[in-house]
């Protein structure tokens, strides 16, 4: 794809530490795989949106996280040195070598469910990026600043129609703050920082995981208040190990159908 | 074509025609466009209604065959490509709704007559993508046969109508080569992609000849509409002009055209070729295709489900123009 061939190949003595190499492909894989398995998630919805304007909309913010997959996934293979590529990490790996976080994986449930946890998601994802674009790895800044241009965007929306919808009918007010209580403890895991994301931090590649918390807090509560909806009274890191590959019961369905072709056609090009 | 069978008022003769019902046609004649807030028949304004409308939905129920392979694209460089080629039929569904909404019908009113079944879409979206090459086969004969009826209706007399074309077919050219970039992939690679190929183009060669519509000398909408320049070409010669075009491909990727009697006319200069079995057209129009329960029951849901979205987006609109009024109130 285009968005690869932009990524200029420049020399990147971060990237280039063997003492790292492990740590930082687990770390792209999470980037990768959040993405991925975020995007099948929303193309799901195709056709099937409860407006044309929405089908529209699930339909690109899919194809940007694609998007964004094909770059992260690109540089873990590369960084990993075993001539995988981006494809093969996509399509050939079982449910424990992904490392997605569990909130993404979660079913689409109606289009409440799938609003508040892009919206969760996306708030993390932004701040996320922003830090990035700081990293002391150009490639992985590079990368950052293309996805960024998108998330942001991304947020503008879910943002949008988390406050309308909150702050609309009954019924919607009390779908969206259905979804949030049940996508609640899932959240934090995105927080949750192991020996990846310190190596990660330490080497200057990524912030601190810790250190997203207040800007994701302030956004989170000021799109909730706006949007009448309470946080709810449960602890919002419940849900953990997504990242470490122990996943919920879904991942292993979303493979059976995403790899289904390269499973059953080993070899074959597409 | 995404429009088949459209019904047009009947035609008239010069003397039966009104003073301006004659001045209108001058005009069209002329190669005029026609614009929203002009004067136009009714006939002309509801026969366009039933032809953009039709497109419309073909394109939104469009999205469900190809929709059914994008969790299952195998690469992700295909998935982006079949997510963006899906997006842009969503886009051009609602280019044709707000083209017909110049002519005074909603979206909404629209979309109630395509989950009553008053109004259709195309036939060839009831059948099933059944394997990978489908995908190939969608794109390289289905928008190659939409943009032969689509590339003339650029010139259309309505002027929305016919820039929404313009948009349409820049995009629709787009997708008849990737589909063709997969068949190729397939009809080059293993003996399974290959048979997965060739029985892509089995399944869908009649159904892409039957979306031009029957036959000229069966099509009782024709004359009008052509007169109107709602149509361009003549079934037939549409239905030609893709066989003419497509065999060659075919013949290029080593695939062959499920039609014992095809063979080149050297008289006539075209292919001749078999009719597709009008009977199953029908049958499919009618709503007795392989699809067309799921693809109306899928569209149904995806609206009934989402009612409660659009409602709460109604009530949160109603909500903040409250406050503006009376925050404007206050402020005076």
């Amino acid at each position: 794809m285009s968005a690869i061939a932009e990524i200029t190949a420049a020399p990147d003595p971060v990237l280039a530490d063997d003492g790292l190499r492990r740590a930082l492909f687990e770390w792209l894989c999470r980037m990768g795989d959040n993405c991925l398995i975020l995007g099948h998630r929303l193309s799901e919805w195709c056709g099937h949106g409860p407006a044309l304007e929405e089908d529209i909309a699930l339909a690109n913010t899919a194809l940007d996280l694609i998007g964004h997959t094909q770059m992260w996934l690109a540089l873990a293979a590369e960084i990993e040195g075993k001539g995988r590529s981006a494809d093969d990490l996509a399509f050939l790996r079982d449910a424990m070598k992904f490392r997605n976080a569990k909130l993404v994986e979660l079913p689409n449930g109606d289009m409440a469910v799938t609003l508040m946890r892009e919206f969760l998601f996306d708030a993390w994802h932004f701040e996320m990026l922003t830090g990035l674009t700081e990293s002391a790895s150009p490639r992985i800044a590079e990368i950052a600043a293309k996805a960024l241009k998108e998330v942001s965007y991304h947020l503008e929306r879910s943002s949008d129609l988390v406050v309308r919808l909150g702050d609309g009918s009954d019924e919607s007010h009390r779908r969206m703050q259905d979804a949030l209580n049940r996508l609640w403890p899932y959240a934090g895991e995105l927080f949750t920082a192991d020996k990846v994301d310190e190596a990660a931090a330490a080497a200057g590649i990524a912030p601190e995981l810790a250190a997203l918390r207040a800007a994701w807090d302030k956004t989170v509560g000021e799109v909730l208040d706006e949007a009448t909806l309470t946080l709810p009274e449960i602890r919002f890191d419940v849900h953990q190990g997504g990242k470490q590959g122990r996943h919920t019961e879904h991942l292993g369905y979303i493979l059976a159908e995403m790899q289904f072709l390269q499973r059953a056609y080993p070899g074959a090009e597409w | 074509m995404y429009a088949q069978m459209v019904k047009s008022e009947g035609m008239k003769s010069s003397e039966e025609m009104s003073p301006e019902e004659r001045a209108f046609q001058d005009r069209i004649d002329r190669g005029e466009k026609v614009e929203p807030k002009e004067w136009m028949p009714e006939g002309y304004r509801k026969t366009l209604i039933r032809q953009i409308g039709q497109h419309a939905h073909s394109e939104i129920v469009g999205q469900l065959p190809e929709g059914n392979w994008i969790t299952r694209a195998p690469t992700l460089e295909r998935k982006a490509i079949l997510l963006a080629k899906v997006q842009d039929e969503a886009g051009h569904g609602l280019y044709l709704y707000s083209a017909a909404e110049t002519l005074g019908v909603s979206r909404d009113e629209l979309l109630e007559k395509l989950h009553s079944g008053a109004m259709k879409y195309s036939s060839i979206f009831n059948y099933p993508t059944l394997t990978w090459a489908d995908m190939g086969a969608v794109g390289w004969l289905v928008d190659g046969a939409a943009i032969m009826n689509q590339v003339p209706l650029q010139r259309t007399s309505y002027g929305p109508y016919s820039r929404a074309m313009i948009r349409i077919c820049k995009e629709e050219s787009f997708h008849q080569r990737q589909g063709y970039a997969i068949m190729m992939k397939m009809a080059r690679g293993t003996p399974e992609q290959k048979e997965m190929a060739q029985d892509a183009l089995n399944r869908f060669w009649f159904p892409a000849l039957m979306m031009f519509g029957p036959s000229d000398k069966d099509s009782v909408h024709s004359a009008q509409s052509m007169a109107w320049k709602i149509k361009m070409n003549t079934n037939d010669e549409l239905r030609q002009k893709f066989v003419d075009e497509t065999v060659p491909q075919a013949e290029y990727l080593g695939l062959t055209v499920p039609d014992e009697t095809l063979k080149w006319n050297d008289k006539r200069g075209h292919y001749d070729f078999a009719e597709p079995d009008w009977q199953e057209f029908f049958e499919v129009i009618k709503g007795n295709g392989p699809c067309n329960q799921e693809r109306l029951d899928a569209r149904r849901r995806a609206w009934d489900e989402g009612a409660w979205f659009r409602d709460g987006l109604t009530a949160y609109a109603g909500k903040a123009a409250a406050r503006r009024a009376g925050a404007s109130v206050a402020a005076e």
